[in-house]
């Protein structure tokens, strides 16, 4: 909207409201002012509508961050416009752009926004959330000398696209310098039309409402609406229909390849599926233990469907970081090793896509969610009773609490004493099978976090994802030694390999190297920190309040 | 910032007309434009449907109590703003010579008081590409202000023996200025083509003179009903001789000045 002194919206609910609401801002200025239609060069009343698009990445991380990314096409130059909470932060000329396609960060090549939101998105791609269409027509607001003393816009937006639908009216006041007091008064006249809201909220919101979205409609989070009360089978499949939603959600950007983290968040989302049918698949009653079995196995197949491309993701994507580290060797020295894993990626990617295209996966997701969706409907409601302080009182075995409080001591528990039992002597896969024991106790206390109180959770969650990181520093550097040693190898049988990549792929694993034994030195600490008497309470009292 | 005067000894030539075209010319051509209507009897800013009132009067701007900024008006035209006219102008001459100076300096031609409009304007060059300043018609310490503070003075003619006598005083008189001296350029008003005279006399001058225009501002109606109309020649009749006449006249004017800009 253009800039004025003060902004409206007609949102009298009804789209057949909104034109008796202008049409009563019409006449309630009339009261004071001649109002004169502006006329174009046409002779049309409006100006022709303006598209707006709406970009974010699929997580949302503008609009988690406050900001939005709106690109405006123009003849001349499309531009893409980043608002804050205060007004515009950033603008920048882009040439060339597609707003339909995604775009990565090294498409905003340094311009102001590019810089603005680097450390935001990161690897995501911007991609087009909504876009809308606005025409907006201008009335003179006249004094009785027939002088132009304030002007009201009127903005019609509307979704662009497949679909038209109309967007509450945006209305403005905007003054003539050296008139504000008129523009003051009709800014009065206008606030006081019923159906009509002061403020200026631009039409995104509207925009996804219409389409049946909200902002931030999308997270990775495992936010599974659970209780303490609900019976432990209804818990644990609204936790694994959440999983399932997010792994359903990412697809289609997987096979798209719009960026990386549709793989993550999908491999991610199996994972935790996989942990938890070890956690609690018992206690989904209605699956009997076979299907269990096929379950946890087919989601194991996709899981390791998904591992090449992902880690030949992880070198590319960490291959600047690798390129900076370089001491002995050149930065060029690599290009031949990043062509090979570009080509090793391509190669992997189409045998991913083909997975999950293939009826075995669209027949897992299918069933899966039949078989959750039916343990929900057949699960009857434990006897849980609200207590004044809110929490549900458990009364019957076989509630979520039980089951959040069985699943996450015994979590602890393998952790614990799995993580007591190394030694300095202990060989690489002790710490390996620990960082997996870890990593379920994580899940754990994240399914069932709505039911754990939030400070006391974070303070463990905290410390165990401390524990984490050192293991899996430990283990993902060996990894990656592992797989450049297969690489280089390969890249000799395939005659792709000068002898200056070879000796800088071995730098970039003597750096690996390094950082594995720093990891693995700072180990104890952190397993201490997490494990210690004081951890063990900080659990024990977690489980204790959280869960009562 | 350029800063365009409208000037002429002589009333009734066409000064008001040519501020309030030349400022919706230049605004429409994407200055930012603003038009100071120092005549009294405001004219230009009548056109303009801007009630004649500063706040405080011209004194409280002159004595710079309060900011010219302060007292700028929207028109109804994209870009182009206007510091409307005041009653209180009548008595300018006093409110510029208000002896806070030295008396022997004021007396001499471009003393203080001569530069004050100069010094009330510099600020504005951040906000606006074009100053138009109208004057009112006389030989006064406002119209020195003027002269001193213009970068060019554009100077409407009409068509007599007696204009060259005119155009010759002031170009002497600003060729006395110290250090800044504005550009000259005159041009035809009020021209009648069917009258010998005034052919005779707008071919002949703008021939020999090179701050002449060769554009000539016709005698007719659509200009005189500017004031009825309260509204530039290309708002009341855009296709018409006037409004052709009015554009060369500012092509002409902005081409000669550009180096300037």
């Amino acid at each position: 909207m253009t800039p004025g002194l003060a902004f409206f919206v007609a949102d009298g609910g009804d789209p057949q409201n909104w034109d008796d609401i202008v049409a009563a801002v019409l006449a309630a200025l009339s009261a004071e002012f001649t109002v004169a239609p502006e006329r174009t060069v046409a002779g049309a009343v409006s100006v022709p509508a303006a598209r707006v698009i709406w970009l974010d990445t699929f997580d949302w991380r503008l609009h988690k961050a406050g900001l939005t990314l709106e690109y405006v096409p123009g003849r001349g130059g499309s531009e893409l416009r980043l608002s804050g909470p205060s007004g515009l932060e950033a603008a920048q000329q882009v040439t060339g752009w597609r707003p339909a396609r995604p775009h990565l960060l090294a498409d905003l090549a340094g311009g102001a926004v590019g810089v603005r939101i680097a450390s935001l998105i990161a690897m995501r791609a911007l991609i087009p959330v909504v876009a809308t269409s606005t025409a907006t027509g201008v009335y003179r607001l006249l004094n009785e000398d027939d002088k132009t003393v304030a002007k009201l816009l009127v903005d019609r937006p509307a979704l662009d696209g497949a679909r038209k639908d109309p967007l509450p009216p945006r209305l403005a006041i905007a003054d003539v310098r050296g008139y504000a007091g008129p523009a003051r008064r009709a800014a009065r006249l206008l606030a006081a039309v019923p159906g009509v809201v002061q403020g200026a909220r631009p039409p995104l919101a509207d925009a996804l409402r219409v389409i049946g979205r909200r902002p931030g409609d999308y997270s990775n989070k495992v936010d599974a609406d659970i209780t303490a009360g609900m019976p432990a089978a209804g818990a644990g499949a609204a936790i694994l229909l959440r999983l399932l939603d997010t792994i359903d959600a990412n697809t289609e950007g997987v096979l798209a390849d719009i960026d990386t983290e549709f793989l993550h968040d999908l491999r991610v989302s199996v994972r935790r599926t996989r942990s938890a049918l070890k956690l609690f698949g018992d206690a989904l009653t209605g699956l009997t233990r076979e299907e269990l079995a096929f379950f946890a196995a087919e989601f194991k197949w996709v899981g390791d469907l998904t591992t090449p491309t992902r880690d030949l993701d992880v070198h590319l994507l960490d291959f600047e970081d690798t390129v900076r580290g370089l001491a002995a060797a050149k930065p060029d020295d690599l290009e031949a090793f990043r062509t090979f894993l570009e080509q090793r990626r391509r190669r992997e990617f189409r045998a991913l896509a083909r997975g999950l295209r293939s009826p075995r996966y669209a027949g897992l997701i299918q069933e899966w969610r039949a078989k959750l969706t039916k343990i929900q409907q057949d699960t009857v409601p434990a006897g849980g009773t609200r207590t004044r302080a809110g929490y549900h009182q458990q009364v019957a075995d076989g509630t979520a609490g039980l089951l959040a409080t069985v699943c996450t001591r015994t979590a602890f528990a393998k952790v614990a004493k799995r993580g007591a039992a190394i030694t300095p002597d202990s060989p690489a896969e002790a710490l390996h099978d620990l960082r997996k024991r870890c990593k379920e106790l994580r899940y754990a206390l994240e399914f069932f976090a709505p039911l754990y109180d939030p400070a006391a959770s974070a303070k463990v969650v905290g410390d165990l994802k401390r524990l984490q990181d050192c293991l899996g520093e430990f283990q993902d550097t060996e990894v990656q030694i592992g797989e450049i040693r297969t690489l280089a190898a390969a890249m000799l049988a395939a005659h792709e390999a000068p002898a200056v990549t070879l000796l800088a792929m071995g730098e970039v694993t003597a750096g690996l190297a390094a950082r594995q034994q720093a990891a693995r030195a700072d180990f104890e600490r952190r397993f201490a920190a997490f494990a210690d008497v004081a951890g063990q309470r900080r659990m024990s009292t977690l489980l204790r309040g959280g869960t009562a | 910032m350029l800063i365009y005067a409208t000037y002429n000894i002589k009333g009734g030539v066409g000064k008001t007309t040519a501020a309030v075209n030349l400022a919706y010319l230049a605004a429409g051509a994407g200055l930012r434009t603003v038009l100071w209507d120092l005549d009294p009897q405001g004219a230009a800013s009548f056109m303009f449907r801007v009630k004649p009132k500063v706040k405080g009067g011209g004194r409280a701007l002159i004595s710079g109590k309060r900011p010219l900024d302060d007292a700028i008006k929207g028109t109804d035209f994209d870009n182009l703003d206007l510091v409307p006219a005041d009653f209180t102008y009548r008595n300018m001459d006093l409110l510029l010579d208000d002896g806070k100076h030295d008396v022997k300096q004021s007396a001499l031609p471009g003393g203080k008081p001569a530069r004050k409009l100069s010094k009330l304007l510099a600020p504005l060059a951040d906000d606006y590409d074009a100053v138009f300043l109208d004057c009112p018609p006389s030989v006064s310490l406002v119209s020195e202000n003027v002269l001193h503070a213009a970068d060019v003075v554009v100077v409407p003619l009409i068509p007599t023996t007696l204009s060259v006598r005119t155009l010759d005083q002031l170009s002497d008189f600003v060729g006395e200025f110290k250090g800044h001296r504005p550009d000259i350029f005159a041009f035809f008003s009020m021209v009648d083509r069917r009258k010998k005279l005034h052919r005779g006399i707008t071919e002949k001058l703008a021939a020999e003179r090179d701050n002449v225009a060769q554009t000539v501002i016709p005698a007719l109606s659509v200009i005189e009903s500017m004031s009825v109309w309260r509204s530039p020649v290309g708002v009341i009749a855009p296709g018409s001789a006037a409004a052709r006449a009015y554009r060369a006249l500012w092509v002409e004017l902005r081409d000669r000045e550009e180096p300037r800009g």
